[in-house]
C-alpha cells in the first residue's frame, strides 16, 4: 500500500473563489436574519408560543446530529483499524467539527438573548440534558481537535488510536443526549420516549455519511483529484445500510405509539390526517428520504454511477431536513394533552392544531448555519492538509494493485 | 501620622493635581453631570453606603441583592434597584420623567459617558412613577398567622403616587 | 464553604443597615407611625423564605363559571400584561379553559396557570438554572439569567408559559420582564412577600365568586389545608407525578 500524501488544495481558482463569495453571501444574509429577529423580537418570525422552536431548530439539531455522524468515517479508521478508511480520516474530523460550528451558530442565534451566551457557558443545571449537551459540544470540538491533531503531526500518530476512541465514544454520547432532549419531554406525546436516543444515533450515521459523500465528491471532482471505485463504493454501500436503519427505527418508533391508545391522536396526526406534517413525512422523509436513495444505492447498475450515488446522497439530506421537520414542528403542533379524552378550548390555543409558518429570516439563518459549515471546510483544506492527493484504488486499498 | 509621611503624601497629591490639571481644563465639556437623587437616604452619607463606595461597588451590591431578592425572597430596601430608580430619577420641571439611556437619566449619564453596556432596563421600568402605578397592595391579605413585614410598599417620601 | 462565609457575611451587613437604617428614616419619613410599623416589622424582609411554608391554591371549579374571566383581567392589570393584539405570540399568564367531556356533554370552566409543580419539568430542563423553585415552592424565571431557549416551554405539560415576543415597556415594579425570555405566573410572588394573596385570587373574593383559595398547604391549620383534607383537591395531569401546588374541586 501507498502511503496516502496529504496536501493542500491550491485554492486561487476562480471556481474556489466563487464558492467562497456564494458560501458568504448566506453567511451575511444569516447573521442579517439575526440581527432583524433579535432586534424585533421573535414575534417577526414564524414562532409562537406554541410553536417555539421553529425552523432554525430544524437546521441546527440536523448539522448537529449530521456532525457527530460525519466522525464516523474517522472512527472507523481509527477505532476499527480499517486501514481502507484511513486517507478520509482528516476529512472527517474536519467536517465533523465545520457542522457543529454551523449548528451551534444557529442554534445560538436563535436564542431569546444570545448576547448571554457566556451564561450558558458558566452556569449548568446538571439535571438538564441541554447543559449536559452545552458540556458535549464544547467537549467534541476538544477532543476532535486533538484527535486531528495526533493524525497530522507524525510524532504524536501514536496516540491516534486512543484519541479516536475517545472521540467515537464522546460522539456516541452526543447525539445520545441530542436525542435525549426530545426523549426527556414527558408533556409531548410525540416525544418522551428512549427510543429517540438511539435512533438520533441511528440518524446522525446517515446524515453525516450522506453530507460526508458529497463533500468527498465535489472536493475531488472541483480539484481534478483521482477518487478510486473501492472507497467509493465502500461508502456508497454503507450510506444504504445506514438508510435501512434509520427506516427501521423509524418503524419500530411509529407502530409502538400506534399499539398505545393514548397515543393514537398524535399518532394519526403525523401519518393520516396533519396536512403537511403526513405530507413531509410520507413523501419527504420516507419515499424520497429512505425508499428513492436505497434503490439509487443498491440498484446494480444506478448504484456505479456517481452523479445517481450523489443524488442519493442530496435526497438522504432533504429526507433528513423532513424528519427533523416532522419531529420538531410537528411534535409540537399537535396540542398537549391537558384533559385526555376531553376537548379544551381557550384564548391560548389549547385543544387545536397549532400553526407554523416559516419566515423568511429563519430559513436564511439556517441555511447560513450550513453555508457556515462548508466555508470552514472549504478554508481548512486550502490552509492544512487534509485531503489525500489521489484516492485512487492502489491508494486505498492494499489487495487492489 | 509622621511628618515624613504626610509630607509625601502631600507632594504626591499636588503631584496628581498638576498632572489632572490640564484635564479639568476641559471637564467642564467632558465630564458627565449626574442628576441630583430625589432625597438623602441616610443623613451620614447620602446614598445608602458612602457615594465613593456606591461608585466604585454599586453594581456588586446590586447583584448581590438580585439574586437574594430573586431566589430567597430578600426584599430589603437597601440594595433594591426599584429603590434606587424611585431616589435617583427625578423629573424635569415639566414633571417629565428622563428615559434610560438620555443623558439626563441617572445611570445613563455615567454609562454613555463609560460607555458600559447595562441591560437592567430591558426587563426593569425605569420610570419610577408608572413601575408602581398597577399595585395595589393594600387590599387582602395573607391568611392569618404569616407574618407579613410591610403594611404597604410605595414610594419613598416627597413622590406623589 | 465559601457560600455559607458570603451569606454570613450578608446577614451581617443586613443588621448594619437595620441599625443605620432605624436611625435614619426617621428624619425622612413624614408619618412616624408608618416608620415604627416597618421597623417593627422590617426583621422579616432579610429573611429567606422556607420550605416550611409551602403555597399553593385551590380552585373550586363547581364555583368558576363560564364566561368569567376576572381573575385573568386582574392578573393582566397587576403584572400590566399588555398585548398587541398577536394572540399567537402574546404573553398569557392565566388564560380560562373550557373543558367538554366528548361522552357526555359535560362542561367545565377553569383557570389555568403555572401549577406550581413540586416536581416542576421546567426546572429540570433548564440548561441554565434560570428556571427555579423557591423554598417556598413558588415557581419562577430568574429572567437575569434567562438565554430564552424556551426548553422550559417544550418541557411544560400546561402551556403555562410564555416567551416575550418583543420589546416591553412600561413594566410594572412587581413583573419585570423583556424581550428575548421566558415568563409565566409567579403566584403573585412580589405581592405574596409583601403579605398579599395573588391578584387573581383577591379579585375572584372581591366579586364575591370564592371559587379560589390561596393559603400554605404545610399548615394544617389553613384554610385550604382544611378544605382540601375535607373535600380533596385534583392535580391536572397527575399522571404525571409532579405533586402541582394547585389543586382543583369538582373537576
Amino acid at each position: 500500500m501507498k502511503k496516502a500524501n496529504f496536501v493542500e488544495i491550491e485554492g486561487r481558482s476562480a471556481g474556489y473563489l466563487a464558492l467562497l463569495g456564494f458560501l458568504g453571501i448566506f453567511i451575511l444574509a444569516a447573521l442579517g436574519s439575526s440581527f432583524y429577529m433579535e432586534h424585533n423580537g421573535h414575534h417577526v418570525t414564524g414562532m409562537t408560543n406554541q410553536i417555539v422552536w421553529g425552523m432554525p431548530h430544524v437546521f441546527a439539531v440536523f448539522l448537529i446530529v449530521a456532525a457527530s455522524g460525519a466522525l464516523n468515517i474517522a472512527s472507523i479508521s481509527s477505532v476499527f483499524n480499517k486501514t481502507a478508511y484511513k486517507p478520509l480520516a482528516r476529512l472527517s474530523g474536519l467536517l465533523a467539527i465545520s457542522l457543529l460550528l454551523g449548528g451551534l451558530m444557529v442554534l445560538v442565534l436563535d436564542l431569546g438573548r444570545p448576547d448571554r451566551l457566556i451564561i450558558a457557558m458558566t452556569r449548568y443545571n446538571f439535571r438538564s440534558i441541554f447543559a449536559w449537551n452545552m458540556i458535549l459540544y464544547n467537549g467534541f470540538f476538544l477532543i476532535v481537535g486533538i484527535y486531528l491533531w495526533t493524525m497530522m503531526q507524525r510524532s504524536l500518530n501514536k496516540y491516534t488510536h486512543y484519541a479516536g476512541f475517545a472521540a467515537f465514544i464522546w460522539r456516541l454520547t452526543l447525539t445520545t443526549g441530542t436525542g435525549s432532549i426530545f426523549g426527556f419531554l414527558v408533556a409531548r406525546q410525540a416525544y418522551d420516549s428512549a427510543i429517540m436516543a438511539p435512533m438520533f444515533v441511528i440518524m446522525s450515521f446517515s446524515f453525516g455519511l450522506a453530507i460526508f459523500l458529497l463533500v468527498l465528491l465535489a472536493a475531488y471532482n472541483w480539484t481534478h483529484r483521482p477518487l478510486g471505485d473501492v472507497i467509493f463504493n465502500t461508502l456508497k454501500n454503507l450510506l444504504g445500510v445506514f438508510v435501512a436503519a434509520v427506516l427501521y427505527f423509524v418503524i419500530v418508533q411509529h407502530l409502538t405509539n400506534i399499539y398505545m391508545a393514548k397515543d393514537s391522536g398524535v399518532e394519526a396526526f403525523i401519518l393520516l390526517n396533519g396536512g403537511i406534517y403526513t405530507k413531509l413525512f410520507w413523501i419527504g422523509q420516507i419515499l424520497l428520504g429512505s425508499l428513492v436513495p436505497l434503490a439509487l444505492l443498491y440498484h446494480p447498475t444506478w448504484g456505479k454511477s456517481r452523479t445517481l450515488v450523489g443524488v442519493a446522497a442530496m435526497l438522504v439530506i432533504i429526507g433528513g431536513m423532513a424528519q427533523m421537520y416532522v419531529i420538531i414542528i410537528g411534535g409540537q403542533a399537535y396540542p398537549l394533552s391537558l384533559f385526555p379524552g376531553m376537548e379544551v378550548q381557550s384564548s391560548f390555543f389549547d385543544g387545536v392544531v397549532n400553526h407554523y409558518a416559516p419566515s423568511l429570516s429563519e430559513i436564511m439563518l439556517g441555511l447560513g448555519g450550513m453555508a457556515t459549515a462548508m466555508i470552514t471546510v472549504v478554508l481548512a483544506i486550502k490552509i492544512l492538509r487534509f485531503l489525500p492527493e489521489s484516492l485512487a484504488d492502489e491508494v486505498v486499498d492494499p489487495q487492489h494493485s | 501620622m509622621s511628618v515624613g509621611l504626610y509630607k509625601k503624601k502631600l507632594s504626591l497629591l499636588l503631584a496628581g493635581l498638576i498632572l489632572t490639571l490640564p484635564l479639568s481644563l476641559f471637564a467642564e465639556g467632558i465630564l458627565p453631570t449626574v442628576p441630583k437623587a430625589k432625597a438623602k437616604a441616610t443623613a451620614e452619607y447620602g446614598c445608602v453606603n458612602p457615594v465613593a463606595d456606591m461608585r466604585r461597588n454599586h453594581m456588586k451590591y446590586l447583584l448581590h441583592h438580585r439574586d437574594q431578592t430573586m431566589h430567597k425572597g430578600i426584599r430589603t430596601k437597601k440594595y433594591s434597584l426599584a429603590k434606587c430608580i424611585a431616589c435617583h430619577v427625578t423629573p424635569d420641571k415639566n414633571g417629565k420623567y428622563p428615559k434610560f439611556g438620555d443623558n439626563d437619566f441617572f445611570c445613563s449619564s455615567c454609562h454613555n459617558y463609560a460607555a458600559v453596556t447595562i441591560d437592567c432596563f430591558q426587563c426593569h421600568n425605569d420610570n419610577p412613577k408608572s413601575a408602581y402605578s398597577s399595585l395595589n397592595l393594600n387590599r387582602q391579605s395573607l391568611p392569618e398567622g404569616h407574618e407579613k413585614f410591610t403594611s404597604n410598599d410605595t414610594l419613598p417620601s416627597g413622590d406623589a403616587k | 464553604m465559601s457560600h455559607i462565609e458570603s451569606s454570613k457575611n450578608a446577614a451581617l451587613t443586613r443588621r448594619k443597615f437595620l441599625g443605620s437604617a432605624m436611625a435614619t428614616t426617621a428624619g425622612l419619613t413624614i408619618a412616624p407611625g408608618v416608620l415604627l410599623f416597618r421597623a417593627a416589622q422590617a426583621k422579616p424582609a432579610a429573611q429567606a423564605v422556607t420550605s416550611k411554608v409551602r403555597w399553593g391554591l385551590l380552585i373550586d371549579n363547581t364555583k368558576c363559571s363560564t364566561g368569567c374571566d376576572d381573575c385573568v383581567t386582574a392578573c393582566k392589570t397587576v403584572h400590566k400584561l399588555e398585548g398587541h393584539n398577536r394572540p399567537e405570540t402574546d404573553v398569557q399568564w392565566i388564560r380560562k379553559l373550557t373543558v367538554t367531556d366528548k361522552q357526555t356533554g359535560h362542561v367545565m370552566s377553569l383557570p389555568m396557570m403555572c401549577q406550581h409543580c413540586g416536581n416542576p419539568p421546567c426546572v429540570d430542563v433548564c440548561p441554565t438554572g434560570a428556571s427555579f423553585k423557591r423554598a417556598d415552592g413558588i415557581v419562577l424565571v430568574d429572567r437575569h439569567i434567562c438565554i430564552g431557549c424556551r426548553y422550559c416551554m417544550m418541557a411544560c405539560p400546561y402551556k403555562a408559559r410564555s416567551f416575550e415576543h418583543e420589546v416591553v415597556h412600561d413594566q410594572s415594579v412587581s413583573a419585570p420582564r423583556g424581550k428575548g425570555t421566558v415568563e409565566s405566573c409567579t403566584l403573585c410572588v412580589y405581592r405574596v412577600d409583601h403579605g398579599k394573596i395573588p391578584a387573581c385570587v383577591e379579585a375572584c373574593n372581591e366579586a364575591k365568586h370564592g371559587a379560589m383559595l390561596f393559603g400554605d398547604l404545610n399548615d394544617p391549620e389553613s384554610e385550604i389545608s382544611k378544605r382540601l383534607t375535607k373535600y380533596g383537591g385534583k392535580e391536572i395531569r397527575a399522571d404525571l407525578g409532579l405533586n402541582t401546588g394547585v389543586r382543583y374541586q369538582g373537576i
